[in-house]
């Protein structure tokens, strides 16, 4: 399955939901696109783990540890996902 | 006969409520098989059987709150005669239901046996379970209740009955994690992320390790007595989503390898937050170790859960990647000379990750 013409929005949505996976008791609707996730959600490293894990199964993709920063926020996220999708 | 009894899952644990029984009359049962979900006011715990057999009798009603030691169900154990009775067994009532169905129903509160179902042989079906919704009748009360409230009077008759009764002593040393951290970013990229580990297993592998060599911070303080424990059931405090604290154990972990830990760890925590652990997971720990290095704290001096002899804490790296480790320890058991050996050892075993 070609993710190429994958969506921002799209990409999006996958994120949430998987945040909504490691942390269902958070309203997700309004989350701030550049707020830190990590505090935010108070996700641990084992949540951010698992957080990783889960992007790597919806995206197809390999993330390496030197990544995880441009994982910081939603919107960080969103660029990062999208630039290694389109690749 | 087996006497199925409520567990003490905690030294501070004095009742529990039945959430369900996974049993009913009739099943047989073999040693370690999940039958009852319990709530200890904590969380939900899922129970296992230390007996094996045929189930003879349930005792406790679902939600149905009891004493710890009071028994719960009888397992008619292999080789006796079923006794016959003219007294009502107590048994669930089955509900056809399709497992989507039961995971929907579970996750909105709603009492199954309040839906007709409309699937093959009356079976209640996803669309019968959404069709509910409009009826308020078929809403039920939620079947585990905020455990918040509850879970800070549990935790602080703990820590008052700890500090009472333990004759605490603290220690704490600055470890240079630069070797730990050095190999972990090595191997890491070697790995991908469903093998990769996080620091926390190499920490937990060092404490494994220098209990081997001080077997006196390890094992339980009852009867005005310690006993040592072969077993390294290394419990670890994991902060639960919306409040609260709760310390399982990773068993044995004298027989893991890094891998191992890093495996058992992440389940662990899965399960802690998603109330899944088992009873002997909240039973079992031989100590304690508590890391709260990702707030910020530079280093914590725990209270020792009883009847548990030791807690070691670590805090967060600092920039130099250094970490401080303490040490809570009884003094009924060990001293401050033994204790700054086990830390000595601690730091010994981080220097060297390759033998962990």
């Amino acid at each position: 399955m070609s993710l190429v013409n994958t969506t921002a929005a799209e990409i999006r949505r996958t994120i949430l939901v998987a945040l909504h996976q490691i942390a269902p008791e958070v309203n997700l609707e309004n989350l701030n696109t550049n707020v830190a996730l990590r505090e935010e959600l108070e996700l641990d490293s084992m949540d951010f783990l698992r957080f990783i894990l889960l992007l790597e199964k919806a995206f197809i993709i390999s993330i390496p540890e030197k990544d995880y920063l441009h994982l910081a926020s939603l919107e960080s996220c969103i660029e990062y996902l999208n630039s290694k999708i389109s690749h | 006969m087996y006497e199925f009894k409520m567990p003490a899952l905690g030294a501070e644990m004095t009742q529990g409520r039945l959430l369900e029984w996974k049993i009913k009359v009739g099943d047989k049962i073999k040693l370690h098989d999940i039958i009852a979900v319990i709530d200890t006011d904590k969380v939900a715990i899922e129970i296992e059987s230390f007996g094996e057999g045929v189930v003879e009798k349930l005792i406790t009603v679902p939600d149905e709150k009891v004493a710890v030691g009071t028994i719960m169900a009888l397992i008619r154990e292999t080789g006796e005669q079923s006794k016959k009775s003219t007294q009502i067994i107590q048994q669930a009532i089955p509900v056809k239901i399709s497992p989507l169905a039961k995971k929907l129903a579970s996750q909105l509160g709603i009492d199954i046996t309040k839906i007709k179902g409309s699937g093959f042989d009356g079976a209640i079906v996803e669309n019968d379970i959404k069709n509910s919704m409009v009826d308020k009748t078929a809403l039920a009360k939620p079947a585990v209740e905020d455990h918040a409230g509850s879970m800070k009077k549990v935790i602080a008759a703990a820590m008052t009955k700890s500090k009472r009764e333990i004759p605490h002593y603290y220690l704490s040393c600055e470890i240079d994690l630069n070797n730990a951290l050095h190999w972990l970013e090595k191997y890491n990229s070697k790995h991908s992320t469903a093998d990769r580990m996080l620091y926390s297993a190499l920490l937990i592998k060092a404490v494994a390790n220098a209990i081997k060599q001080y077997p006196g911070f390890n094992g339980f303080f009852v009867n005005n007595e310690f006993k040592s424990s072969a077993a390294i059931n290394i419990g670890m405090a994991i902060s639960l989503r919306g409040g609260g604290l709760i310390a399982p154990g990773i068993l044995h972990v004298e027989n893991m390898n890094l891998i191992d830990i890093m495996k058992n760890l992440l389940d662990l925590v899965i399960r802690a937050r998603t109330g899944k652990l088992r009873s002997v997971e909240l039973s079992d720990p031989t100590i304690t170790i508590t890391n709260l290095g990702e707030l910020g704290v530079d280093s914590v001096f725990g209270i020792i859960y009883p009847p548990q002899v030791a807690l070691v804490g670590f805090g967060k790296i600092s920039p130099h990647k250094s970490i401080i480790v303490t040490l809570a320890a009884d003094h009924r058991v060990t001293n401050g000379y033994l204790g700054g050996r086990f830390l000595s050892a601690i730091n010994g075993f981080l220097q060297d990750p390759e033998t962990l």
